[in-house]
Formats: structure tokens, C-alpha cells, sequence
């Protein structure tokens, strides 16, 4: 006799990655960190954000970088010059940072560097507009860049990434006069699917628009801190 | 190619699934429940699978994958939508933007079809490599 039996496992796909999501979160809350996950599709201009960013920022907070790279430390080694942590995480061939990888990042921090003292993290995820966009990876904000010359057609075609996005840099617009793209357009392109996300148009070239961005980094640093308060 | 690692975790479930069991059991199919706004290929899961199962105790076993539609929920208009994935988000009636997701971003596995290997013919249970 043939019998055939149902186990039902109603396990999501994802759940060791959140897991690990989870615990990296709880790392960087205990060492009053607040981490940004920095996503886009590859050169729509995350690394010149973080030279600026750092350059910007370094007086004011403590901050490391975590540094998704396929293959090489190239990104790494230009944000170097700023005398932060950097952390490399060689991905190999995969095409996104996962929680287990960020982890590794994080205990490389723990042990060659002093967390308590760090203010905020920033990873810049391999660049991707698919794939980083299913794996957190502990952060407590989701940043999305978009190139004004990748069309503003991409956050209809990529949703993922851009529904989930807490905020959205328009970067590169000092090409815009340049290019027949209608910045408005992305921004409602975006709105469609997630009416909540801060919105900021930046040039890294002309520094256009980079202390709004500024200032929101500060605020959700802030935000944080005073949370982890209330919550004591 | 993210599929390879969402399959690896899938087979790693699966796995753990296997040996918890006190008896010996012979999967025989599996099914998951995938969202279509989700950034998973089927196709892509379904050859990953069975790539990453060759010569392990899931060779052969059958990965059945139910896609799920978006399907938003409108608050003005007080009614669900389908939203036209990669050209339109927003409620098609009043352009309210999709803020209530009601389905579509899915990633599950749902539940496993196995047969007790004492009730069935050459269900061997063969030892997992590790994956």
C-alpha cells in the first residue's frame, strides 16, 4: 500500500536570512549603531555618496563602512583615505550582501575596532537593483539610488527595491539638462508604489542637494538614539 | 542569480525537515508558494533545484510552484486591485498610490508530500551530501 502523507511547513525561503537580519540589528542596537543599507544598480554613483558622506559627516559622527564588492577592493580602497573602519566583503560571484556575509563584516568590527564608539554604519550593497532588495541584512533604513541615465522608467520595471525603500537619492542630476529624462517622473514613478519614502535630488559632481541628504542621515541617527532611550 | 541561495536554503529546511522525523519517510514533493512581486524567477528556482539536488536524498523529487498575483487593496475606493505589474502601481479608479499589499510578496514553503519508505517500493533513504 501506497500511502502518501502532508506536512505542512509553512517556512519562509528567507527565514535564516532574517534570522541573521535580526541578530546583526540587535549587534549594532547594543552598540547604539544605526546601520543604512545603500542599494542601486551598479555605477548610479554609491561610492562618490559615501566619499562625500564621510568627508561631510567625519567630525560630527563615528562612522565604518561595510563594503559589498564582487571581485575586487577597488570601492574599498578609494573610501580608505578617509581613516574610518572599512570593512571588505568579498561577495565572489554572488549578486547581493546577505545577512551571514554582513555578519562576518560585523565581527571583523567587533574585533579589530571598538563598536561601541561608532555612530553609524553604513553598507553599500553589491550593485544590483534585483537581488539586494529580498535580503536584509540587519539595517535599520533602506537607501535606493537612481541614476537620472538609467531612465525613469526603473522603479516600475525593479519595484522591489524601490517599494521598500525608506529613501530615494536621485543621483547624477547635474546631467539632467543633458538627457531627455523628467526627474518628476521618477519621483511619481516611485510615489505609485510607496507614498511614504523621502525623496532627494543630489549631484555628488556639484554637491547639489547632498545637505538635505545630510540631514536626513543625521535625523534617522538621531531618531534612533532617541529610541533606544525610550526603550531603556 | 539569487535563486541558488534561496535554493540552498530551501534544501537546508528541507533537510532539517527530513531528520527530525522519527521515521524513515521518502519526500516525494514539494511545494512553494511564490509571490509575483517578489524578485524570484520560477524558472530559475526549478532549475536550481534540481542542479542542487543531483545525487542527494532529493533527487528527483517534484518542486511544485504556485505563483501568487499582486493584488493591492484600495482604501479610497474601498476595493482590491490587480496592479499591472511594471507599468502601473497606483489604484487604476482614483490613482491612489499601492500602499496595502494584500498578496504577491509570498516566499514560502508551503507544506512537503511524503510516503512512509515501509509502504513503498525502492524508497531507500539514501544519505544527504551536504549542500
Amino acid at each position: 500500500m501506497h500511502q502518501t502523507f502532508d506536512a505542512a511547513l509553512e517556512i519562509n525561503l528567507l527565514h535564516a536570512n532574517q534570522e541573521g537580519a535580526d541578530h546583526n540589528r540587535a549587534h549594532f542596537d547594543r552598540w547604539g549603531i544605526t546601520c543604512l543599507n545603500l542599494m542601486s544598480s551598479p555605477g548610479a554613483g554609491k561610492t562618490v555618496l559615501l566619499e562625500r558622506t564621510l568627508a561631510a559627516l567625519k567630525d560630527k559622527f563615528k562612522m565604518a563602512v561595510i563594503e559589498g564588492d564582487m571581485t575586487t577592493e577597488l570601492d574599498a580602497d578609494r573610501l580608505r583615505k578617509y581613516d574610518i573602519p572599512i570593512i571588505p566583503i568579498n561577495t565572489g560571484r554572488s549578486c547581493h550582501l546577505d545577512s551571514k556575509m554582513v555578519a562576518g563584516g560585523i565581527h571583523t568590527l567587533e574585533h579589530q575596532y571598538n563598536p561601541h564608539d561608532l555612530d553609524l554604519v553604513l553598507v553599500e550593497n553589491v550593485g544590483n537593483l534585483v537581488c539586494p532588495a529580498e535580503f536584509e541584512v540587519g539595517e535599520h533604513a533602506k537607501v535606493a539610488l537612481l541614476s537620472v541615465t538609467e531612465g525613469e522608467d526603473k522603479p516600475l520595471k525593479y519595484p522591489v527595491m524601490f517599494q521598500e525603500a525608506d529613501c530615494l537619492l536621485i543621483t547624477k542630476i547635474d546631467l539632467a539638462p543633458y538627457l531627455d529624462i523628467d526627474c518628476d517622473r521618477i519621483a511619481e514613478n516611485v510615489r505609485q508604489m510607496n507614498p511614504n519614502v523621502t525623496i532627494i535630488s543630489v549631484s555628488a559632481k556639484t554637491g547639489e542637494g547632498l545637505q538635505q541628504w545630510f540631514d536626513w542621515v543625521k535625523n534617522i541617527i538621531y531618531q534612533n538614539q532617541a529610541d533606544r532611550l525610550a526603550s531603556i | 542569480m539569487h535563486e541558488t541561495d534561496m535554493t540552498k536554503a530551501l534544501i537546508l529546511t528541507i533537510k532539517d525537515w527530513y531528520y527530525s522525523q522519527a521515521e524513515q519517510a521518502k519526500i516525494e514533493k514539494i511545494h512553494l508558494v511564490v509571490g509575483q512581486f517578489t524578485c524570484v524567477e520560477p524558472a530559475s528556482l526549478q532549475f536550481a533545484f534540481e542542479v542542487q539536488t543531483r545525487n542527494t536524498f532529493l533527487e528527483g523529487v517534484e518542486l511544485a510552484i504556485q505563483e501568487i498575483p499582486l493584488i493591492a487593496f484600495c482604501h479610497r475606493c474601498q476595493q482590491e486591485y490587480k496592479p499591472k505589474l511594471g507599468l502601473q502601481y497606483s489604484c487604476p479608479d482614483c490613482k491612489s498610490p499601492m500602499e496595502d499589499i494584500r498578496s504577491g510578496r509570498e516566499l514560502k514553503i508551503d507544506r512537503l508530500e511524503y510516503s512512509s519508505t515501509n509502504n513503498c517500493k525502492g524508497g531507500s533513504r539514501t544519505a544527504p551530501t551536504s549542500n
